[in-house]
């Protein structure tokens, strides 16, 4: 008997094996690599390749020094415009939803519509913006003809407007899917503290604010973690609107977009060194998610 | 005190308007998409009009017949990259899972915290290294570095453990291996099909995210019969806007976005359950 359970540990083994072995090859070793070349010069020059050169943290350094603040500036704000609004209304929506005195009708086809835009492509997404959005696109041409505007209006030669629509489509593209995570949240509390609470005489606004948000805070904080972690992924939708250029003057620039040009160009160097950066801030928010979903371990 | 009962009828009123605003939002530019790529060029630059007009046929051939966009071509390169990504990806998640699951052994603790760690790791920051890697490899320009890697993806590992952590008693795994099934088989003919509604929503999910991945194929991919849809979409948006026929581009962003939007509709139902069965447990 006891052999026999030597051999059944051998298959768990077993059965791990091609996550980890896979793991280790296409996230592992590109990781070391990473790390190991963002302390040397090496770049691509014409034809030319030049380095690799040991030069310590030279690169850091000289990323310090670029735009590369700038671009993280960017990112956070492009991140930001989307993701208030998104939970905002998704806090709204959730709420409505759930409560059965609002009696929200045809509950199912709101549910599907707003989730319908997080599954679209976003690269084709932010090119549908582009064209519609456009000077002679349909949006001015709508606008023109109702009367509220007298010229057309050109979107994405402003700041405000190209950040904007960037923040539009992050809205629409999330909003749904926190929605439905909310919703979920918040079916979760027990019906007896609302039960109590109405008893209590408590009004809508007083059990939002103190029943239902403080309640649902874990989950609340896990959205936003996540969110930011997508937040500096941000890469489709203003590398396809922009054309890779962050157009006007870079001010739509993301961390993702500045490292994808490196990787164009093959300044292994730098590329490495933005990925360090990157990298070690999504540990740290990566951490924070582990520890949400291991309560446990806080105790230790 | 009525007042505490039953919401006001300003506030349904208020809801209602929001959600036909944010509905309105949602279709809109779908919408408009439709409507756009059924006309043709020439009709578009005349403005917008709410009907649609008779070229869809029209539009739909020039974009298949396109040699610079090789559009079908592309279709059928995401087919091929997303319907083997979800395979693999969900039959080795499953498997994963049920050894950590299911099996006792020393690193197992380790092995869940290790992925665990990783749940939420963006792939960009190890993009430079894979890039490296798949040049030495030989893959690059080819499809497969697109496809294996999703062998190990933690979140789908995250999803199918709490799944099986809800669904699979382990006696039945004991009484399978009194009946003399081996263990390779217990998973296959007995774990498999007690785990499918988390695969068949997982499979989606994976179907789903694979076939808008832009970031990774664009750094991989190459040559034109290579391209999947989102780099054709890049490349789209690259070219002169002004000298495309707009019916064309509309088509193109039409393919697209429709496939999924189709899927989506048939099976809502079960996507919008799946979005927090592997969200966070309270």
């Amino acid at each position: 008997m006891k052999h026999k359970k030597v051999n059944y540990s051998k298959w768990g083994y077993i059965f791990i094996l091609p996550f980890f072995v896979c793991f280790f090859i296409f996230s592992f070793i590109p990781l070391l690599d990473t790390i190991r070349y963002s302390f040397y010069e090496y770049y691509r020059s014409g034809l030319k390749e030049i380095g690799p050169t040991f030069i310590g943290l030279e690169n850091y350094k000289s990323l310090l020094q670029s735009d590369m603040l700038k671009y993280a500036a960017n990112t956070f704000i492009l991140w930001i415009i989307g993701f208030i609004p998104q939970i905002v209304i998704a806090l709204l929506l959730a709420s409505w939803f759930v409560d059965a005195r609002m009696k929200i009708r045809g509950k199912q086809f709101f549910k599907v519509v707003i989730y319908l835009p997080n599954l679209i492509m976003a690269s084709a997404f932010a090119m549908l913006f582009f064209a519609i959005f456009a000077k002679t696109g349909p949006i001015n041409g709508i606008l023109e003809s109702i009367g509220v505007i007298q010229k057309p209006i050109d979107f994405m030669r402003t700041t405000l407007g190209t950040r904007s629509l960037i923040g539009i489509m992050n809205f629409l593209m999330w909003f749904g899917n926190t929605t439905i995570m909310l919703m979920a949240a918040i079916m979760g509390i027990s019906p007896d503290i609302f039960e109590a609470s109405e008893l209590d005489g408590c009004n809508s606004r007083q059990r939002f604010f103190r029943i239902t948000l403080p309640l649902i805070r874990p989950i609340l904080a896990y959205t936003l973690i996540t969110s930011i972690i997508g937040g500096l992924q941000m890469y489709d939708v203003p590398q396809i609107l922009t054309n890779g250029q962050g157009s006007p003057d870079r001010t739509s620039m993301t961390l993702i977009m500045f490292l994808n040009s490196h990787l164009k160009s093959r300044n292994y160097g730098m590329a490495g060194a933005l990925s360090v950066y990157l990298f070690i801030v999504s540990a740290i928010l990566c951490f924070i998610v582990y520890r949400m979903l291991n309560p446990k371990e806080e105790s230790r | 005190m009525d007042t505490n009962k039953k919401p006001s009828h300003a506030r349904i009123i208020f809801a209602y308007i929001l959600l036909i605003i944010l509905t309105f939002l949602c279709l809109f530019f779908f919408y408009i998409l439709v409507v756009n790529a059924t006309r043709s060029h020439s009709q578009l630059l005349r403005g917008f009009s709410a009907l649609p007009g008779g070229y869809f046929l029209k539009n739909f051939m020039n974009v298949a017949n396109d040699g610079t966009f090789p559009m079908i071509r592309g279709l059928v390169n995401s087919l091929i990259v997303s319907g083997c990504s979800a395979a693999i990806c969900t039959y080795f998640s499953a498997l994963t899972a049920y050894g950590l699951y299911a099996y006792d052994f020393k690193l197992k603790k380790a092995a869940f915290t290790f992925i665990m760690a990783i749940l939420v790791m963006p792939t960009q920051v190890t993009a430079m290294g894979f890039l490296r890697l798949i040049t030495k490899m030989g893959m690059y320009d080819s499809l497969l570095p697109l496809i294996i890697p999703s062998i190990a993806s933690p979140a789908v590992f995250y999803f199918m453990y709490s799944y099986l952590q809800s669904s699979l008693p382990l006696s039945l795994v004991e009484a399978a291996r009194i009946d003399g099934c081996r263990e390779f088989g217990t998973f296959n003919r007995i774990v498999l099909p007690i785990m499918k509604p988390a695969i068949a929503v997982q499979a989606i999910f994976t179907f789903v995210g694979s076939w808008n991945n832009y970031f990774v194929p664009a750094l991989i991919i190459q040559s034109k019969d290579k391209m999947t849809v989102p780099i054709l979409i890049a490349t789209l948006r690259g070219a002169d806007y002004m000298n495309q026929d707009l019916g064309k581009v509309y088509m193109m962003i039409f393919v697209a976005i429709i496939p999924i939007v189709v899927i989506y509709l048939l099976l809502s139902k079960y996507i919008i359950a799946g979005v927090t069965l592997g969200g966070v447990k309270e």
